[in-house]
């Protein structure tokens, strides 16, 4: 057995990996926040609310079509995306040019109502979801035991992540994105539907959400309030890491799941808190994020 | 400089002051009166939350700042003025080459010497929260707050003086200045009233201050406030720390006479109810936050037996509110009649 800091190796890489893992679905979170930001000015609370609704399109497609993992890993985003869009179209619209706080307000409402209405359907406590079976079982690396399926949500939130950042940074529709973002006027000039893509945009970032919840089923069970708490660290995330940089999100996500997870090892007490923390002391001394621009 | 008095705006401010005092004596009758039709332990709940939700109002609705957290000066004052009047010792934990804890040997407080310690708890968290949230702007500043709250909650979840999910149960209501018993609800009912009173009086004196004035020109325009000269983050921080020690005032309150500080008080759902409240009543009125929270309140009463559904409902109120009328109900009045509320 092998120790660091007089800590068996197995649980401390196994806390890490957990710490990933959690980090993954802050980073997948919040950057699909920091997306919706960018476009419609609107902090969405219903985020929350929208990554439990993932986890629950893959519980009842499974549950009542039969479907697995892998269809509802593909359908989950494009069902809850289409709730998105209803949302943004229905009711976001009419905020547009209102204080921002209303956004606020607003996704709050509907995060509560949907919070609500799936809590009266399947009470408060977690259902089961198996993992997959492809992904059962796991590979001993000497230092630690890694299951697969642990390994796979790493591998395919970094995989979104970067793929979400390319096509934001690098290629034409995400030019038309980032300038729409900055000037929504001009680019219509140019003849771009910019009302379309901010719906399309809201659709993204809330499939973004809806991808983590699926992913998070297996490893935590699906409960109606998985989203409550998760939102708020989420908000503490973006603001360490402010929502003007992609990758920014991306890396803030990933690095604070990692911190909770080494805080679980050597100070259990104050895991909960830690990221809470962290934001205290990043706005004392860097108050506008770290990848953020001063506002 | 001679200062050059506009007769239309005296006007209008007459014409605002006399319709805000008709409100006040109207709600005032009201409340005195409201016993004989009410029972007084719901009265007393919809006053303490119409307190916290007037607090609560001074930040978003003279300010402009929305703090999403406020549970948090509401519950842990609570807790404080649970503690000082059931046990009152208070134990601090100090660094001295390890931790140690320094102990004050405090007998159970009275009532009002309890509150008191609540409040000034709520006064001081609202400082180290509030200087940290002002770091930030607009929407940025909700999350923070928010997540401050949420950092205190899990604290409160851990502490060994909270009780945990228990809380602190079995608060006495005690003698207030040690002569006035206030086991009977009737008269509890009148000095939590009275706190209210006193409480809505300053706010109402606040907001129409020169204070106040600053604070409704930072909600307008704040770089043109800054321009003109003032300190706006000093206004900012001393406008939260009001608001955050009345907040803690209307929490320490709840605690004595519900005779119970628990979780509920520090969640984040508080906090999204005392919004709530407020966008119902109207935000930035005076009179709007009082109403919400009664609404509330007995909404929450009368609804009970539809139990969960009542978080669907709040959030269907939420909606409405923000997508059919913002100025809330009294806000809505007072644009019908043409007048200050």
């Amino acid at each position: 057995m092998i120790s660091i800091f007089g800590i068996p190796s197995q649980a401390l890489f196994g806390q890490l990996l957990i710490g990933l893992i959690n980090g993954s679905f802050y980073a997948l979170l919040s950057l699909g926040l920091a997306v919706i930001f960018g476009m419609l000015n609107i902090i969405n609370f219903t985020h929350g609310a929208q990554y439990m609704m993932g986890a629950f399109v893959a519980y009842l497609v499974l549950q009542y079509l039969g479907l697995n993992y892998w269809v509802a890993l593909l359908i989950a985003p494009i069902l809850v995306g289409l709730t998105g869009v209803i949302i943004e179209r229905l009711f976001l619209k009419r905020l547009y040019q209102l204080d921002h706080l209303y956004g606020l307000l607003l996704t709050f409402g509907l995060a509560l109502i949907i919070q609500g209405v799936f809590r009266n359907y399947y009470g408060s406590s977690g259902l089961p979801y198996q993992v997959p079976e492809l992904l059962r079982g796991g590979q001993n690396l000497g230092f630690m035991f890694l299951p697969n399926y642990r390994a796979w949500v790493i591998f395919f939130s970094l995989v979104v992540c970067l793929g979400t950042w390319f096509v934001i940074e690098r290629t034409r529709l995400g030019a038309y994105l980032r300038a729409a973002t900055e000037n929504p006027t001009l680019v219509r000039a140019f003849g771009i539907n910019v009302p379309r893509m901010i719906t399309l945009t809201y659709g993204f970032g809330v499939g973004l959400a809806a991808i983590a919840g699926v992913m998070a089923a297996p490893i935590y069970n699906v409960s109606p309030l998985m989203g409550e708490d998760i939102i708020i660290v989420v908000f503490a995330v973006v603001v360490i890491g402010g929502m003007g940089s992609i990758m920014g999100a991306i890396v803030t996500g990933f690095a604070l799941g990692l911190i909770e997870g080494l805080t679980k090892v050597f100070f259990p007490e104050a895991s909960n808190t830690v990221i809470f923390v962290i934001m205290a002391i990043v706005l004392l001394i860097r108050p506008a994020g770290l990848f953020g621009r001063a506002t | 400089m001679e200062r050059v008095v506009d007769p239309l705006e005296t006007a209008a401010r007459t014409r605002g002051v006399r319709s805000e005092a008709i409100a006040f004596v109207a709600m005032l009758v009201l409340l005195v009166l409201a016993p004989t039709v009410a029972y007084p332990v719901f009265l007393m709940k919809a006053l303490c939350f119409a307190l916290f939700a007037c607090a609560f109002n001074l930040l978003i609705g003279y300010v402009g700042l929305l703090s999403f957290g406020h549970a948090l000066y509401f519950g842990w004052a609570g807790y404080v003025s649970a503690h000082l009047a059931k046990i009152g010792k208070l134990t601090l934990p100090y660094w001295g080459g390890g931790w140690h804890w320094f102990v004050i040997p405090l007998p159970p407080l009275s009532p009002e010497l309890a509150v008191l310690g609540g409040t000034v708890t709520a006064a001081v968290l609202g400082l180290i929260a509030g200087a940290l949230a002002i770091r930030r702007q607009g929407i940025y500043f909700a999350m923070i707050t928010l997540a401050l709250a949420q950092m205190m909650f899990f604290f409160a979840v851990q502490a060994p003086f909270t009780g945990g999910e228990d809380g602190i149960q079995a608060v006495p209501r005690g003698h207030l200045f040690g002569l006035i018993d206030l086991s009977n609800q009737t008269t509890l009912y009148y000095v939590v009233l009275v706190l209210f009173l006193a409480c809505f009086l300053l706010i109402y004196r606040i907001i129409h201050s020169p204070f106040g004035e600053v604070l409704k020109a930072i909600r307008e325009n704040e770089p043109r406030a800054i321009s003109l000269g003032y300190k706006t983050d000093r206004y900012k921080l001393m406008a939260f720390v009001l608001s955050a020690a009345l907040a803690g005032a209307a929490g320490a309150t709840k605690a004595i006479v519900f005779q119970l500080a628990s979780l509920t008080d520090v969640h984040w759902t508080m906090s999204g109810e005392v919004v709530l409240m407020t966008l119902v009543g109207g935000l930035g009125t005076v009179f709007g936050p009082v109403l919400g929270a009664f609404v509330i309140v007995s909404m929450e009463n009368y609804l009970a037996e539809f139990g969960q559904w009542i978080t669907v409902i709040q959030g269907v109120i939420f909606v409405a509110c923000v997508l059919l009328f913002r100025r809330g109900i009294i806000g809505e009045i007072a644009n019908a009649l043409r007048v200050r509320l």
